[in-house]
């Protein structure tokens, strides 16, 4: 088995007495897969529990490259393999740009091909931007940074909580062509998504989530081509409705 | 009519928004004009009050420097980690006492202040992992759990080294006064130390937070800390660490204290109230604030004592939170303090 694939079994999780998830099982890693599903599934929680994140409670078993990971802390989790690119991208602001990258530990910057300047390299925007604080960033380049930052950790599986929420179509755009690209390099993404459209554009797998549980596997093709699904799991009209 | 009546609302609560700073601004202008007519009003010569002024203005300065020292550890503790600790002033007192005792012993004075140092450091280590860390985010179990702790220690302070107030000797290279070269003045030189020392100390403190990677995680940290986390960063390890040196700096401000001052039971008390009206003159986690908060708060406790009249000068204490008054006044966060 890869150690890169993140094996998800019966895992319930609560707020206080609400039960967000439930028995959700699904395996994940092997290579990029698409998480959909409407507000209020789940899917953000699914995204925090995976990163041992608060505020959920959360009981099952996840299991990474084949060891438990649940009720591991954060820092072990991310060390192991699994970065994260946040719902609403979390960016530290009182750090510049240059400093989120720098403050990541050496040891995770210098285990794969993801260094500083690689990062650089990737958005050549931030590098313009290093000196700036970060709270001064635009949305996108906010994003960027969210992204560059994760990928510095060198991750084996890397997940991202809706990264076009907020942003205008045109960098919803250019960040759906990033996530191509880091594919086509080998990066494993499991991206967590309400906007159908990246979705089925960067992943080939997709699960759908509804009340917390996987409803349906699926791939991109089949679920395009299938108004009902569309319909019934996400709300969608489908674009091509007669 | 109508309109009148509309423009009269939209002035008036702007004009009593500004009384408040207004005010402040003019009292504090009629405190400096009053210690400067009593420092130059009698001339320059050496019969006048200018040399008083200079001697009380280093009392004030390295007034200052004490306090930047006790509170910068306390802006690091409070300001930046946002842990409520009155306890502060306890670990003050303790730093201090612990150099008393290593120097009675024999141990040389930089040592010992070292070793005071790493042992209040280590006290609020403990303190923090066995009671502070799993209250993270709670202010008033914190604030309760640490005044409790603070008793205790004050207790155990007063029965192991007694109620009298005891000084410290200064190392012999620091024991003899300055000569300061104007109106053939000295001053003590242990007390001009305690000032470079309090440079230093902020000067080390800002590289630290601004230039290392440290300083960096614990930003990111205080904004973040799950986010911090969720990077690989072992998050609580660091803000373990900031606090022993939070704590270990109240051990040195203690070992300054009872060197160019007294120990005495109370003190404990003073200094921590002391500490958080710096903290809070500067702005919670300001470092420069911190800074220029001591600076203001060691010369008006300074000015205030010598220079009210004599039937007033036991108001001079209370001069210190008039101070505070009028800056918070003109700046609700303090003076370089963010909203958040």
């Amino acid at each position: 088995m890869s150690d890169q694939v993140l094996e998800i079994s019966g895992v319930d999780a609560f707020y206080g007495s609400a039960h967000v998830l439930q028995s959700l099982s699904c395996s994940v890693g092997e290579r990029t897969t698409g998480i959909i599903g409407r507000n209020g599934m789940g899917k953000s929680t699914l995204c925090n529990v995976l990163m041992g994140l608060p505020p959920a409670k959360a009981r099952g078993s996840i299991r990474f490259g084949g060891e438990e990971i649940l009720g591991r802390p954060s820092y072990d989790i991310c060390r192991r393999g699994l970065a994260f690119v946040p719902q609403g991208r979390r960016i530290f602001s009182s750090l510049t740009t240059d400093e989120h990258l720098r403050m990541l530990s050496r040891k995770l910057a210098t285990r794969g091909k993801w260094t500083v300047d690689a990062v650089y390299d990737l958005y050549p925007r931030l590098a313009e931007r290093r000196k700036v604080g970060a709270a001064q960033l635009s949305g996108g380049e906010q994003q960027m940074l969210a992204i560059g930052r994760a990928l510095l950790t060198n991750p084996k599986l890397l997940i991202m909580d809706e990264p076009s929420e907020g942003l205008a179509p045109t960098i919803v755009e250019q960040l759906t062509e990033t996530c191509r690209t880091l594919v086509s390099e080998g990066v494993t993404l499991l991206l967590v998504e309400q906007n159908l459209g990246m979705a089925t554009a960067v992943a080939d797998r997709l699960l759908i989530m509804v009340h917390g549980e996987v409803a349906l596997e699926t791939t991109s093709a089949e679920l395009l081509a299938d108004d009902d699904a569309q319909r019934r799991f996400l709300g969608v009209e489908p674009a091509g409705a007669h | 009519m109508a309109s009148q009546q509309v423009t009269t609302r939209r002035i008036a609560p702007g004009l009593k928004a500004r009384i408040a700073p207004t005010l402040a601004v003019v009292l504090g202008a009629l405190g400096l004009l009053g210690v400067l007519w009593q420092a130059f009003g009698a001339g320059f010569g050496e019969k006048g009050n200018v040399p008083t002024f200079i001697l009380i203005t280093l009392n004030g300065l390295t007034l200052a420097g004490l306090l930047f020292i006790t509170a910068s550890g306390l802006t690091l503790i409070f300001g930046l980690l946002r842990v409520t600790n009155l306890a502060h002033g306890a670990l003050f007192l303790l730093g201090g006492y612990l150099g008393l005792t290593f120097i009675q012993k024999g141990v040389p004075w930089l040592l010992a202040a070292l070793l005071a140092m790493l042992a209040t450091g280590v006290v609020g280590l403990v303190m923090h992992q066995l009671f502070l860390r799993w209250n993270q985010g709670q202010d008033l179990r914190q604030a309760l759990i640490t005044i409790a702790l603070s008793l205790i220690l004050a207790d155990q302070m007063l029965a192991h080294f007694g109620a009298t107030p005891t000084a410290i000797v200064p190392p012999d290279f620091l024991a003899s006064p300055t000569n300061l070269g104007v109106y053939s003045l000295a001053y003590p030189t242990f007390r001009l130390a305690m000032l470079v020392g309090a440079l230093v100390v902020g000067l080390l403190f800002w590289l630290v937070i601004k230039r290392t990677r440290v300083g960096m995680v614990m930003r990111a940290g205080v904004d973040d800390s799950a986010m911090t986390s969720a990077l690989g960063i072992n998050v609580q390890l660091v803000f373990a660490g900031a606090f022993f040196v939070g704590s270990a700096l109240a051990g040195l401000g203690g070992v300054f204290a009872g060197t160019s001052y007294s120990l005495a039971p109370g003190q404990d008390q003073a200094f921590l109230v002391y500490a958080l009206v710096v903290v809070i003159l500067g702005g919670m986690g300001s470092l420069g604030g911190a800074a220029l908060g001591a600076l203001l708060y060691g010369l008006v406790d300074q000015y205030s004592s010598a220079y009210l009249p004599a039937a007033y000068a036991n108001l001079s204490a209370l001069l210190t939170f008039v101070l505070l008054a009028l800056v918070l006044a003109v700046r609700p966060t303090g003076l370089f303090g963010k909203t958040r």
